[in-house]
């Protein structure tokens, strides 16, 4: 078929909504189409992203880190400097910035490790708007800083214990609760994923990542890196340093999942190395599933990064061969937390550490002259109490 | 003819409304589905959806989530349910309908998913994920089967009802109000109003469901259409029996009340 559906990249995306959300998601699309070619909407955006956000985020040669692994040059785009903590507030803001125009009072997420919901709630309590936020029982207890967070920020948080309880089914929950409240809620989808337009208005907005890379390194090095490296759960950080380059065939991406405690125990999240083609959460991309469809528990140390499926977008990435998906166990992404903090005296989150350690393994490999960027997508101090019980450290009072 | 069909003519003839009652297959196991089947045909129900169990059911409230999980638990495979149907259908005559999510299909295959289905004895299937715009990826091999796919249109459908219907097979699943499926004390959507817009474009059988659970709803709102759907409301009578003897008991006289109150 040479007749591309909308919403599609290649053979996945889509809207495999019900029929409750049809007009919303048509309403959302016509209504982000307008305002992203609104000059009064793009310079509302960009003056949040510098003056509130703290936007460009630095983009950091890490030099100790180059000379310790003999290898390529490695450089850091600080996601982490952002305020809340993460990549997660580029897209929010784009998102709750349109949710105002669109008249909208309320707005909803999910959440996983808990930045999306910190970030949705924060500009929530910005913009004075009523907040939901649908956080799996599991997470609520494996980020309780965040759930405090968010409640301080003034969202309502939902423990959501269907199924098992993590970010798969609190976006289950959430998009339950959107077709209830679909008249005067938005959905604020946090990552590549979900039903058209979410995963193209999603990239959009965290395309800034990958914008400001390619004029930094520029200004550093007068080229274009080599290699990207982001980690990929639904993929929204990798996506957005990806996506500026994707003409740039000289470029080489490469997206690291979760392989947990193995590829081959069955407590992983590599929806792209493990996974096959199915829908879910109204997107067609690879997802964790068994033979009937229905969707495998998925498991990682970090919270991010725990979701059976991955955007659409990277679905075509691999099938078509522009990047690459590795994956990365619990183990090696706790010893690259630990190598980057000390190296670099920066505390990386667990998912972004995975980043940095498929990063440890590629640079030895290549030469001196090679330029490796690594998208730090989220501080780590969140993953405090995670890698202090992972090391069997006492750190309660 | 399909069954469906053939039902809403011969309803039609009597001046009767369809009484469409659901159960989720496998809960708690296959053998009582099979027996529920058959009691809910005897009581008066004229169509029976069967849910295939999912495990991320996102058009589901918390009762028929749950009935999920159960199946799930019990490692309810589609092929037994396909096996348990074909079992049924020896003497079951009212049209089966299988409720499922588009991502069960696609693993089937299918093509050999809905040649399974008329081969098992199913007249239709409702794909709660499955809009009008994705549909093309299933309707011919659900046409070639002589198999229904039902469409659903929902009080935000507004201007997309006119294709909806136009392409509709079987009877047109109205959804009575927004959110998912479950019990519901009142109704908020304003039925003159939605029927109204349905009734421009729709011209084949119309039936209501979501939220639909007591012999009153049934009294309120089978003016509306030509049909009603209870399901949360029948697995909630699964749910509370101690065992398959008596779920058959309780979900047998709940429809009976069902079945007076449509017939009234």
């Amino acid at each position: 078929m040479t007749f591309q559906k909308k919403g599609r990249f290649g053979k996945f995306g889509g809207q495999y909504a019900p029929e409750t959300l049809m007009n919303a998601l048509i309403e959302l699309e016509r209504e982000y189409d307008r305002y992203k070619q609104e000059d009064d909407f793009n310079n509302d955006l960009n003056f949040y992203y510098k003056e509130y956000a703290g936007r460009p985020s630095m983009l950091y040669y890490a030099e100790r880190m180059t000379k310790s692994l003999g290898g390529a040059k490695v450089y850091l785009k600080r996601e982490d400097l952002n305020h809340t903590g993460s990549h997660k507030i580029n897209n929010v803001l784009g998102q709750v910035l349109l949710a105002k125009r669109m008249g909208k009072k309320r707005v909803i997420a999910e959440t996983g490790a808990g930045q999306h919901g910190v970030a949705t709630a924060t500009a929530a309590a910005l913009f004075n708007m009523e907040c939901e936020v649908f956080m799996g029982k599991e997470d609520m207890e494996r980020q309780s800083l965040n759930v405090f967070r968010m409640k301080l920020l003034g969202a309502e948080v939902h423990p959501v214990s269907s199924g098992t309880g993590t970010l798969k089914d609190a976006t289950s929950e959430a998009m339950r609760n959107w077709a209830l409240r679909v008249e005067d809620a938005f959905y604020v989808i946090g990552s590549v994923v979900g039903p058209h337009p979410y995963p193209t208005m999603v990239r959009d907005f965290q395309s800034v990542i990958g914008r400001e890379v390619k004029e930094q390194i520029l200004k550093k090095e007068g080229r274009y890196p080599d290699y990207l490296i982001a980690c990929v759960g639904g993929g929204s950080n990798a996506m957005g340093l990806f996506y500026p380059f994707l003409e740039d065939e000289e470029v080489g991406m490469v997206g690291v999942e979760a392989a947990g405690k193995g590829l081959d125990t069955g407590k992983h999240a590599a929806s792209i190395t493990r996974g096959s083609i199915g829908v879910l959460h109204g997107m067609k991309s690879y997802f964790l599933q068994d033979r009937d469809g229905q969707i495998n528990p998925v498991y990682s140390i970090s919270a991010g990064l725990d979701y059976p499926g991955i955007g659409p977008q990277h679905a075509h990435f691999y099938e078509t061969g522009r990047a690459q998906y590795v994956s990365v166990t619990d183990d090696e992404a706790v010893e690259a937390f630990k190598y980057l903090t000390r190296t670099e005296g920066i505390i990386p989150a667990l998912e972004s550490s995975h980043a940095v350690a498929y990063a440890l393994k590629l640079a030895p490999r290549l030469s001196g002259d090679k330029i490796i960027v690594i998208n730090l997508s989220g501080r780590g101090d969140k993953d405090a109490y995670t890698v202090a019980r992972y090391m069997g450290v006492d750190i309660n009072e | 003819m399909n069954r469906i069909d053939k039902k809403f003519e011969e309803l039609k003839a009597q001046n009767k409304k369809a009484l469409i009652t659901f159960v989720t297959a496998g809960d708690p196991d296959l053998d009582t589905t099979i027996l529920l089947i058959k009691e809910m045909e005897s009581q008066g129900a004229d169509i029976i959806e069967l849910g295939i169990p999912y495990s991320d059911p996102i058009a589901e409230g918390p009762v028929i989530q749950s009935a999920n999980a159960r199946a799930l638990k019990n490692g309810i495979k589609i092929k037994n349910v396909m096996e348990a149907v074909k079992r049924a259908r020896e003497s079951v005559k009212v049209p089966l309908i299988y409720l499922l999510y588009f991502n069960c299909i696609l693993q089937y295959g299918p093509e050999c998913f809905f040649s399974d289905c008329k081969e098992s004895g199913i007249d239709g299937v409702i794909i709660p994920d499955l809009p009008f715009e994705e549909r093309d990826e299933v309707q011919g091999c659900a046409d070639g089967c002589g198999i229904h796919l039902i469409s659903l249109v929902s009080p935000t459908s507004r201007e997309r009802m006119g294709k909806i219907a136009k392409n509709a097979r079987g009877f047109l699943y109205c959804v009575s109000s927004l959110g998912v499926t479950g019990m519901r004390d009142r109704f908020e959507t304003d039925f003159d109003d939605f029927f109204r817009t349905i009734n421009k474009y729709a011209h084949l059988p119309k039936a209501l469901g979501f939220g639909i659970s007591t012999a009153e709803h049934i009294r309120e709102l089978k003016g509306y259409c030509d049909g009603l759907i209870v399901g949360s409301a029948v697995v909630k009578q699964v749910e509370r029996s101690r065992d398959a003897g008596e779920a058959v008991i309780n979900v047998g006289n709940f429809v009976k009340t069902l079945r007076k109150a449509m017939d009234e």
